[in-house]
């Protein structure tokens, strides 16, 4: 069974200019088909480039080349930040860079999910894979906030629940500079006002994202993503916990101040960020 | 050298013995069935692995070097015997090795040993423990002789042990677990799951093998050659038809309409991924395959055309 959907041309010709081993059927050692990831971006492209309206800070702190850890927090009841940071590295970088993200293990269960979330790149979240993926210098997409971060009702929208210490334990192991992000506007665009569990066992996921319209549908709101400088954390990932731990908190401390960047700059307290400014490592042009 | 192949008549054995034998090797087989058109020049004897006469055998060649194929993987055949040749053949070819000095066994298994699981990781590393048997326990005695065969590195040290993992193979002669899934005109697929499928050619397979007998790596190895490809990638570029059933009717539909009939614990295994990296090997022996992934799929749809719509009895709707 093949089905075609409709392929933008410049998604066409971004996919070419992906650094990745596809063999001559467009798909890739870890199963990323060319199949997929057309159709997803064309789609990912009207809400990055239309629907929503996206800007992003700081995009040249991730390198073009080579392993890399895009850190951040969560920010929507839907996996719309994911998506949102994958369609800025594929449609803001040159040449274009593949993020994948660790997907959430009940998706492998569910048919079609499993399918399409694997063929994008986005394999189930193990540390596996993880490594992996970063021991073929790709680029990794990471919240360490998990499930629980999405799970942030519109009140809290700005808050950082608590990180988990795989990431920097995983970054030290593989050599791999952490580049933290922020992610605003996802609380807006999918307010949840409350997260239905009952629900959501019945259908086989954690929870599904209530909204005063009921459906977790986006409204098209405004979304920052600024990235930051990279962090290196030199280590073999085997350290006491006092000293993981404590990298931990400048990853997320430097989240957080980025946040805090970003609502200034929402409220339009800041027009534009500089080198001077408080969060020196988000200095860049905006790209809208 | 002399190369003893218990398990010769299968079809990757006959193409073992034919390749060795090309290299100047003296090859002995020993198989319960009947071989007629075993290669030139491979010495055969008709008898069962767990047998007396085949201790005779041991005896008499005093082989240098074991190729231990004789198991049986056809899950159909769910049986007794089918337990008792896989572990009391596997059992025997190492005891018989180190009672008559042989210096090398190599244990051909297979990378299903590793199981399929949503969550389990793709490209399974050999320190990974089996988490398959639950749901799938026609494989446990695979899993076993697998076991058995690698505690042979710690219970007899003078004997160099090579045990692999090997990805299905695929090729003109229609051998193994993938090839007899793929030989109808349609192939049934669960709605809504396309999992990667690592195989390599036939006589990639057959290079790994003498290439271990060469370099006789001690261990416990996973052998596979080009990437792995999604199923759908397999049933189209072998030109057959992917029948996509929802999960919930699969097992009333199997055997039916021209689909093959598989075990129900199967179903994980077309469900989920089962792939392995084979560095170490790659690391240890030098291997390099020579057939890329379409070549294996083309190299099986020449040998097998699918079959014209209406050869078969059965219409699929």
């Amino acid at each position: 069974m093949r089905v075609s959907f409709p392929v933008d041309s410049e998604v066409r010709e971004r996919l070419e200019q992906l650094e990745i081993p596809f063999n001559a059927d467009g798909i890739d050692p870890f199963g990323v088909s060319k199949a997929y990831l057309g159709p997803s971006f064309t789609l990912l492209k009207f809400f990055f480039r239309r629907y929503f309206s996206v800007h992003t800070l700081g995009i040249e702190h991730v390198p073009q080349h080579g392993r890399c850890m895009l850190v951040g927090n969560h920010s929507g009841g839907i996996a719309l930040d994911a998506a949102m940071v994958s369609a800025s590295q594929f449609f803001e970088m040159n040449p274009p860079r593949l993020a994948h993200g660790m997907a959430e293990r009940f998706l492998g269960k569910i048919p079609f999910a499993s399918q399409l979330t694997h063929r994008c790149g986005h394999l189930t979240g193990l540390p596996e894979h993880a490594e992996r993926l970063l021991a073929q210098d790709r680029l990794l997409m990471v919240f360490p906030e998990g499930a629980r971060g999405t799970a942030k009702l519109f009140k809290e929208r700005y808050s950082l629940v608590h990180f988990g210490t795989g990431f920097v334990r995983l970054a030290m192991k593989m050599k791999t500079p952490i580049v933290p992000f922020a992610f605003l506007g996802g609380g807006e665009a999918i307010p949840t006002i409350a997260n239905a569990v009952s629900l959501g066992k019945l259908l086989g996921v954690p929870y599904i994202p209530v909204t005063p319209w009921v459906v977790a549908l986006p409204i098209p709101a405004r979304l920052d993503i600024i990235y930051s400088e990279p962090m290196t954390f030199e280590g073999t990932g085997f350290e006491e916990d006092d000293v993981v731990l404590a990298y931990v908190d400048r990853v997320k401390k430097r989240i957080a101040d980025l946040i805090e960047t970003g609502r200034r700059l929402r409220r339009g307290d800041v027009a534009q960020l500089t080198n001077s400014g408080p969060h020196a490592g988000v200095a860049g042009g905006a790209h809208t | 050298m002399k190369v003893l192949i218990p398990g010769v008549a299968g079809r990757l054995g006959k193409l073992v013995a034919e390749r060795l034998v090309a290299n100047g090797h003296d090859v002995i087989g020993i198989d319960r069935r009947a071989f007629p058109d075993a290669p030139a020049g491979v010495e055969v004897h008709e008898v069962d692995i767990r047998k007396r006469g085949a201790e005779d055998v041991f005896r008499r060649v005093r082989p240098q070097a074991v190729i231990h194929m004789a198991t049986v993987t056809h899950l159909v055949r769910q049986s007794e015997d089918r337990y008792r040749i896989n572990l009391g053949g596997t059992r025997a070819v190492f005891e018989h090795s180190r009672a008559y000095g042989v210096e090398h066994v190599v244990f051909v298994g297979r990378h299903t040993f590793y199981g399929a699981a949503a969550d389990s990781p793709l490209f399974h590393s050999e320190d990974e423990p089996p988490v398959g048997i639950g749901s799938f326990p026609e494989l446990a005695d695979l899993v076993a002789a697998d076991l058995y065969a690698g505690s042979a590195l710690w219970r007899y040290p003078d004997l160099t042990t090579s045990v692999l993992r090997t990805v299905y193979t695929l090729g003109p002669t229609g051998h193994g677990t993938l090839a007899m899934f793929l030989r109808g005109r349609r192939v049934p697929t669960l709605l809504g799951f396309d999992p990667l499928f690592h195989f390599m050619h036939e006589q990639d397979v057959v290079s790994a093998l003498v290439t271990t007998l060469e370099k006789r790596p001690r261990g416990v190895f996973n052998v596979a050659g080009p990437q792995p490809v999604p199923l759908s990638t397999v049933i189209r570029e072998t030109g057959r038809t992917n029948v996509p059933i929802p999960e919930w009717v699969f097992p009333s539909l199997l055997g039916r309409f021209g689909l093959p009939k598989i075990p129900a614990g199967a179903l994980d295994h077309i469900k989920y991924s089962v792939t392995v990296d084979a560095s170490a090997f790659v690391q240890a022996t030098g291997f390099v395959h020579e057939v890329d992934e379409r070549g294996a799929l083309r190299a099986f749809r020449e040998a097998f055309p699918p079959a014209p719509p209406g050869a078969s009895t059965n219409r699929a709707r």
